[in-house]
């Protein structure tokens, strides 16, 4: 395999963008921005790929006329994902380990406010049996939650004990959406929202955008001091069928964990909009206690739809970058209840 | 490491039709998928991941459809990716999930496209009219048509040539027993005598709106030099440019000619006329194949309608394009890339049954998007390339 | 099909509207799923056997072993047991009951995998794990998962007697080898999701200045085209336009074309003639209708210009524009225009 790092990361996140679903806007500053750090200019992009998704933005082909954010004259050798842009990401590497390019600009955007997101993620559901009922995406987390609780995999107290982490986290990170740790205790005495959940167990509803450049090799060591080098990238979906599968187990993380190396990660992060669902990843990663869990504050203190997982993987390479950490890893999460799991190791040295 | 040698080894794909209410939408993919799994000899097990492909979501209604459709997809337990590139997908899914085998990352992998049009309607789909914004908007006709008419100017061609072409690839899907559409009676007469839609495209001159799937299963050299007549990829392109842009050229676009010269590189073809011996290409109104030959260099600017009109582009022509009848017959719009790049590998293998054309060695599969500004293209040919 | 309205709140940076994306989708249900569905409108609930023994409701299509379809449907009773649950305080439009409620999973007697439904209980503290619950039929079945309206908990009921878990049904055939089979039943399930769509900065400039009769396209700092709308990125440079530049309301048509089709959702009743209009002064074309002429008489490279509606029917939409009409100016050259084709 080509030695492929991660070389550029820039985002924006807000509570309620005001501008056009197509998020161009937003595009056009992170893409300068990544051309300033990298010292890449358009020309020097190997392949663009992105991630965003039509129902989020409530029309057809709405990744279209992101492309005008490139500056697509001459033409760009690109593609698109309807998924989080962490498998853009996925796709962007396979494409430079054929060899065919060097370079790619991967990005994702969604502006989750224009519609009712406990509504729209309902279509990710069986169109026969399940989205006639309007399940939404919060209440099937509560009865995953409530699972583990009541087969003693975890308490109430352990979820508040990941809330109160990254809330107390995101205090130091200029993106997050929302922040302000107090204790465990003060949240434990907050209302009960979707019981077995309270608000602080839920991501907050977000607009984002964010992207990643990848570059292989010298090409990599000349963009950045110290290149992310991915030293496992592998991903798997388990069925969406909520009563097929024990929904307080993530087999498809468990199966992608064993395609890649854990040993030495000193930083992860987990893309788990639900506190509970942190957990579960833990378990299903075997990860040490010693290892840094989101410092970002991760995706309970936002969680921008089709770029949360790329952010994670930004996150966690920004780790690297400040040498912070040797080994670092990145996961997107995709689907109801932790269904679709990607995991990127990334590696201070190659 | 360079790209590593891979090939199609097995193709499947439903019989498309306007409603296919005997089936689920898993059920159409199964069903493709299953002829797919069966032509190669393999069965799930052997398949190391999977890529759907597909247009709108608003078309089913379903947010991301792979995500409940992974068991039906056999994709439990393994790497699943979905992939839209807007009308192009079809072509863009395969040369991803070719990818994933040209890196070395995979041996075999399935991929699939489907579009289960009939669950909504095409045209409601595309024409969702944008607040503050003119809407004068009328589905992928009323777009492509203004173009259409700006290539009769430019190229000065004789009305009747979209007409030829709807008549050709009518009769030729006569011989493709999985197309939609078996009219036995189309003429260019009677194309011609058929309702102007929207002018200067005629009914019969447009595309049907059909549920369908096409599968694929795509192998590594060791795999692919164990089985019979495998297709072997020679190339794949994928380029895109804006919608819309000052001075951008709609009627033979610069991401198709540089698409096309980058794929003619890689496989190693400096005269495509004379060494593709058959195409299959993404016409969805028939003005659009003259209007490829020029775009894919087949023939210079304002001369791909001479090749039309010269029967070159008929099944015992010079160049046979769309011989299975191609998307004028069936379109099912997320699976119609996939179609062509999958009757391309059938043409090289030897496999198309009636629609075989004889001695085909090398075929090309092109697929294009959005306002004619995503292409994605493959050259397969019945050898292994250098 | 859509709706929208303009809404004008000039202290907002960008313009934004309602849209209503709805659609009745219509679902071939397959042998499986089909039959599934025809159960419940039976009032009786199929589950599907897997290869490894288990029960499993609503049905897997295909089975999660031998991938092969699922042939064997067997009947599960009507009650079961609460395995896990949680409290739904804001119902949202669609959703079983208007009034907050419990989603349940619900392992139903013969089943060995719960299904997820509505339970209707009034507060939190009216259910828990492994409470005995049971289907409330709605009053009118037709074939939808939603004629299971909801679960409500079994001490509503006095006797105790549930259908038992019996009869093997048999699935339809699955797809002939050879062509289409049989149809199977069609399910309408409807989406309707409410947005609102905010255009772009630089949009709403444009469609300002059409609130005050005026056309403003904003040229790109690095090519120094005029982009009419503007745009938020020059889709050739990626940089937003910027400098406004008042149009001309006179152009020429560059292409075009004739809607004679008809189609669920349009807003204009057709036959009308679609055209690029290239505005003098802009360097790319905007859509509008042409009126005032036969459509048989329109050409490429004709002069025309805007008619405007009445001022008091103006609002911040290109629709303040009625369409536009013959100058009666001689044609553009061909030559003038065809680099904008």
């Amino acid at each position: 395999m080509r030695d492929v790092a991660v070389v550029g990361y820039a985002q924006r996140q807000t509570a309620q963008f005001d501008g056009s679903p197509t998020m161009v806007e937003v595009l056009v500053p992170i893409f300068q921005e990544l051309y300033a750090s990298t010292g890449f200019a358009k020309s020097d992009i190997g392949f663009w790929c992105s991630g965003s998704s039509d129902y989020l933005a409530g029309r057809s082909f709405s990744f279209v006329q992101s492309v005008d954010a490139i500056g697509a004259l001459p033409p760009v050798n690109e593609s698109h994902v309807e998924m989080d842009a962490a498998w853009a990401l996925y796709e962007a590497w396979l494409k430079i380990q054929t060899g065919e390019v060097d370079t790619a600009l991967v990005y994702g955007f969604g502006k989750a406010s224009a519609g009712t997101l406990r509504r729209t993620m309902s279509l990710q559901l069986d169109p026969l049996t399940m989205t006639p009922l309007w399940p939404d995406t919060v209440s099937i987390a509560g009865l995953q939650a409530r699972l583990g609780i009541d087969a003693g995999l975890w308490t109430e107290r352990d979820m508040a004990e990941v809330a109160q982490r990254s809330l107390t986290d995101a205090e130091s990170n200029e993106h997050a959406v929302r922040k302000g740790g107090s204790s465990v205790e003060e949240l434990l005495a907050r209302p009960l929202y979707a019981d077995p959940l309270r608000k602080h167990d839920c991501s907050p509803v977000t607009d984002g955008a964010a992207a990643i450049v990848l570059a292989a090799g010298d090409v990599a060591r000349r963009a950045t001091e110290r290149p992310a080098w991915i030293t496992g990238l592998t991903h798997r979906i388990d069925p969406l069928h909520l009563g097929a599968r024990d929904l307080t187990e993530a087999p498809s993380v468990r199966a992608a964990a064993a395609g890649v190396d854990l040993a030495g990660v000193q930083v992860a992060e987990l893309h788990a909009p639900f506190s509970h669902q942190e957990l579960i990843l833990r378990r299903e990663l075997g990860l040490a206690d010693d290892v840094r869990i989101n410092p970002s504050g991760g995706a309970l203190v936002s969680n921008p739809l089709f770029t949360g997982g790329l952010n994670r993987i930004g996150e966690a390479a920004r780790r690297i970058w400040d040498g912070s950490a040797d080994r670092a890893l990145g996961h997107a999460t995709s689907g109801p209840a932790l269904q679709q799991n990607l995991l990127c190791v990334m590696d201070g040295s190659n | 490491m360079g790209k590593q040698a891979a090939a199609v080894i097995g193709v499947g794909q439903t019989h498309h039709r306007a409603k296919r209410d005997d089936v689920s939408i898993a059920g159409l993919c199964r069903e493709a998928i299953d002829r797919a799994l069966a032509d190669a000899g393999v069965t799930f097990d052997d398949i190391d991941a999977i890529v759907v492909g597909k247009a709108p979501d608003l078309f089913e209604g379903v947010m991301m459809p792979e995500l409940y459709l992974a068991e039906a997809l056999g994709a439990v337990g393994k790497p699943l990716i979905r992939v839209h590139t807007a009308g192009s997908v079809g072509g863009s899914t395969a040369i991803v999930a070719a990818s994933l085998v040209q890196s070395g990352v995979h041996k075999r992998v399935l991929t699939v496209a489907f579009e289960k049009q009939s669950e909504s309607n095409a045209m409601w789909a595309l024409s969702v009219p944008v607040p503050f914004v003119m809407p004068v908007h009328a589905g992928a006709g009323g777009y492509f048509a203004p173009h259409v008419r700006s290539y009769i100017r430019r190229a000065g061609a004789p009305n009747h040539i979209g007409a030829i072409v709807a008549a050709k690839d009518r009769q030729n899907a006569l011989r493709n027993p999985y197309a939609h559409l078996h009219n036995a009676d189309t003429t260019v007469e009677s194309v011609l005598a058929s309702q102007m839609l929207w002018d200067p495209i005629r009914y019969d001159e447009t595309c049907p709106s059909s549920d369908g799937a096409c599968a694929m299963v795509i192998a590594d050299a060791d795999t692919a030099a164990s089985v019979d007549s495998p297709a072997w990829i020679h190339g794949t392109v994928m380029r895109s440019e804006p919608t819309t842009a000052s001075e951008r050229d709609q009627v033979n676009p610069r991401a198709g000619r540089e698409a096309a010269a980058y794929l003619w590189k890689q496989a190693g073809i400096t005269n495509p006329l004379e060494e593709i011996d058959a195409a299959e290409i993404y016409v969805p109104f028939s003005w659009f194949e003259p209007m490829w030959m020029e775009n894919l260099g087949f023939a210079a600017e304002g001369e791909g309608w001479k090749l039309t009109e010269s029967g070159a582009t008929a099944i015992d022509g010079k160049l046979p394009v769309n011989s299975s009848g191609g998307v004028l017959s069936s379109n099912p719009i997320g699976a119609s890339g996939m179609l062509r790049f999958a009757e391309a590998a059938l043409q090289v293998r030897g496999r198309a049954g009636d629609h075989q054309v004889d001695g085909v060695r090398r075929a090309l599969g092109h697929a294009y998007g959005g306002g004619s500004q995503f292409f994605a293209m493959w050259v397969v040919g019945a050898e292994r390339p250098a | 099909m859509f709706h929208f309205w303009a809404m004008t709140t000039s202290q907002s940076r960008t313009l934004s509207s309602p849209v209503r994306v709805s659609f009745d989708y219509t679902r071939s249900t397959g042998p499986v799923l089909g039959r599934y569905l025809e159960g419940l409108r039976e009032g009786i609930v199929l589950a599907g056997r897997t290869s490894d023994g288990r029960v499993i409701t609503p049905p897997l299509e295909f089975d999660p072993g031998t991938h092969a379809a699922t042939t064997d449907l067997v009947r599960v009773a009507e009650s079961g047991t609460v395995t896990s649950w949680t409290w739904c305080p804001e119902p949202v439009e669609g959703q079983p009951l208007d009034r907050p409620f419990a989603w349940a999973l619900v392992t139903l007697d013969g089943a060995t995998a719960p299904m997820l439904h509505a339970l209707d209980v009034a507060s939190p503290s009216e259910v828990h794990t492994g409470q005995r619950v049971r289907i409330r039929w709605a009053a009118e079945r037709q074939g939808l998962v939603t004629d299971v309206a909801c679960f409500e908990p079994v001490d509503a009921l006095a006797d105790g007697t549930w259908p038992q878990p019996a009869d093997a049904v048999p699935a339809r055939d699955a797809v002939a080898a050879d062509g289409p089979g049989e149809p199977t039943p069609v399910a309408i399930t409807p989406v309707a999701l409410d947005y609102t769509y905010a255009a772009s900065p630089e949009e709403s400039s444009f469609f300002r200045g059409l609130a005050e009769g005026r056309i403003v396209g904003q040229r790109c700092p690095a090519c120094n085209k005029v982009y009419v709308p503007p745009r938020g990125a020059c889709p050739v440079d990626g940089v937003p336009t910027h400098d406004e530049v008042e149009l001309a309301q006179t152009g020429i048509v560059t292409t075009f074309c004739v809607v004679n089709v008809p189609f669920l959702g349009q807003q204009i009743k057709p036959p009308y003639v679609s055209a690029y209009i290239l505005l003098d002064g802009a360097d790319i074309a905007l859509q509008h209708l042409i009126l005032d002429i036969p459509a048989d008489e329109i050409r490429m490279g004709m002069r025309v210009e805007a008619v405007w509606k009445p001022r008091e029917e103006w609002g911040t939409t290109i629709e303040n524009i009625s369409h536009f009409r013959p100058t009666g100016e001689p044609d553009a050259d061909y030559d003038t225009y065809k680099h904008h084709l």
